[in-house]
């Protein structure tokens, strides 16, 4: 038994494995071993397929606390730090997101101008013609139809192929290698040569780039490399991990949001029957608090000791946090486990905290309010053609959702 | 109701401008956080607070009193 788990008084026998299984039934609800942890403290211990013993961070106060301390390291490569997945040979390759400040802040700096409010909202019409167009075809095609494949995909995808200056036509080779690298039962090398594949891919593009640049953010950071700010294999990587951030987590909102409102009619309705953008902006804030499709847990590793929760974490311990979780917290959010878009729901952990928070969230946030503020309206007849237990679930996957939707109308 | 601004700690998540778009901006090269009104008028004021709430790198802060 080591010190870290002598210091907490804890039987090995009763730390429960992490991840934790979904209830089959509650498809939408966190793990029932996160909410029994939760009853237990905000701060328990989990254990991880090495055996390490991390803390599971299940309060949102206390999430937040340990997410916002500069004190806490998103290193993965710092000993301590807990992986859900195995490390590749060599340690992590690192883009900005596995970094500390400065150097993560100098990096995410450098791309996050296209993702500014303003400038996101300045693509709200061509993200509309996307999602008009793609509602055109699923209307004219024959139906049942797998909303994930013909829908959910493409709109996020088109639209951070757009940003990115990555060209769409490619789409079969990053979504098929974003699936391998978000899915938690694929093997290490399996999931290093995805990795290594896209990099691969996004390298060629970034060296296109340095020869025929365009108005687009891998075109922004061609620039930082001619100024000797950055390294063409730092390029790519970024480029990598926001083609993976910029599709597969807004799609798996679109199918796993329209699959809980079809649970929920009468919230679905008003969503349908609303000209207010009000309403339609708090629908999207409520499906993200509500289903929160990032599943690993957000990880860090303490740099010092450090207080949280009434709790002492010593310097080298992990942290495990998963925010499905802390979005159920009854201190944060009044009857957690309903769904109910008319609440406030803004201070939600969907996008992680800290200064790691998704920078990609203006993004997320418009597409999404296209997307519920138009889907339903035009296709008010929309519902499933499967059976509801019959849906394929995400269960193993590093990012939650539907492997396909069959919808008719 | 006083309003200041740490662009050092600025993580440019845009959570501000969201919440508050009359009181933040941000600076077109990076997205980091300007602010607009460091004196906001008194209906902006809930919305500053939720700002300073849900802002991920604490980088804004109100003085109530001022």
């Amino acid at each position: 038994m080591t010190s870290a788990q002598s210091s907490v008084g804890e039987n090995l026998t009763e730390i429960p494995d992490f991840p934790m299984a979904k209830s089959a039934g509650c498809p939408f609800d966190p793990a029932p071993g996160l909410y029994a942890q939760r009853q237990e403290s905000p701060l328990t211990r989990v254990r991880l397929w090495d055996g390490s013993t991390p803390w599971l961070v299940t309060g949102y106060a206390e999430q937040r606390a340990a997410l916002a301390d500069p004190r806490v390291s998103a290193d993965a490569n710092r000993p301590g730090y807990p992986s859900t997945v195995p490390l590749p040979p060599g340690g992590a390759k690192r883009s900005f997101i596995g970094m500390d400040d400065p150097e993560h802040a100098r990096l995410r700096r450098m791309v996050t101008a296209p993702f500014a409010v303003k400038r996101v909202e300045a693509m709200r019409p061509a993200v509309q013609k996307i999602v008009d167009d793609l509602i055109d075809d699923l209307l004219a095609g024959p139906t049942p139809v797998d909303l994930v494949e013909a829908f959910a995909l493409p709109v996020p995808s088109l639209a951070i192929s757009e940003l990115l200056g990555v060209p769409y036509d490619d789409h079969e080779f990053f979504q098929e290698n974003s699936k391998t690298i978000i899915n938690r039962t694929s093997a290490p090398e399996q999931r290093q040569a995805a990795n290594a594949a896209l990099t691969e891919y996004l390298d060629d593009l970034v060296g296109e780039k340095l020869t025929t640049p365009g108005d687009d953010l891998l075109s922004g950071l061609v620039e930082r490399i001619k100024a000797g700010e950055l390294t063409r294999p730092e390029a790519a990587r970024m480029g990598t991990l926001m083609l993976i951030a910029g599709h597969e987590t807004t799609a798996n909102m679109i199918a796993l949001g329209t699959l809980a409102l079809l649970e929920h009619p009468r919230q679905l309705a008003a969503l349908r029957d609303t000209d207010d953008p009000k309403l339609v902006a708090s629908a999207v804030e409520e499906l993200l608090r509500y289903l929160n499709i990032v599943h690993n847990g957000r990880m860090r590793v303490a740099l010092e000791d450090i207080e949280i929760g009434g709790r002492t974490i010593r310097a080298g311990e992990g942290l495990v946090m998963p925010n499905e979780i802390a979005n159920r917290d009854p201190d944060a959010f009044p009857d957690p486990d309903q769904l109910d878009i008319r609440r406030d729901a803004r201070r939600h952990m969907a996008f992680g905290f800290g200064v790691h928070q998704c920078l990609g969230q203006p993004l997320a946030r418009m597409e999404l309010q296209v997307v519920y503020s138009t889907l339903y309206r035009r296709i008010p007849t929309l519902k499933l053609a499967i059976e509801p237990d019959q849906v394929p679930f995400k269960y193993d996957g590093l990012v939650y959702g539907v492997y396909e939707l069959p919808v008719t109308w | 109701m006083k309003v200041t601004v740490e662009e050092d700690k600025c993580c440019a998540a845009g959570t501000c401008v969201m919440i508050a778009p009359e009181v933040f901006d941000q600076r077109e090269e990076d997205g980091i956080v300007i602010l607009l009104e460091a004196a906001p008028s008194e209906d902006q004021h809930e919305a500053v607070r939720e700002c300073v709430n849900v802002c991920p790198a604490g980088a804004i802060h109100v003085s109530e009193d001022a």
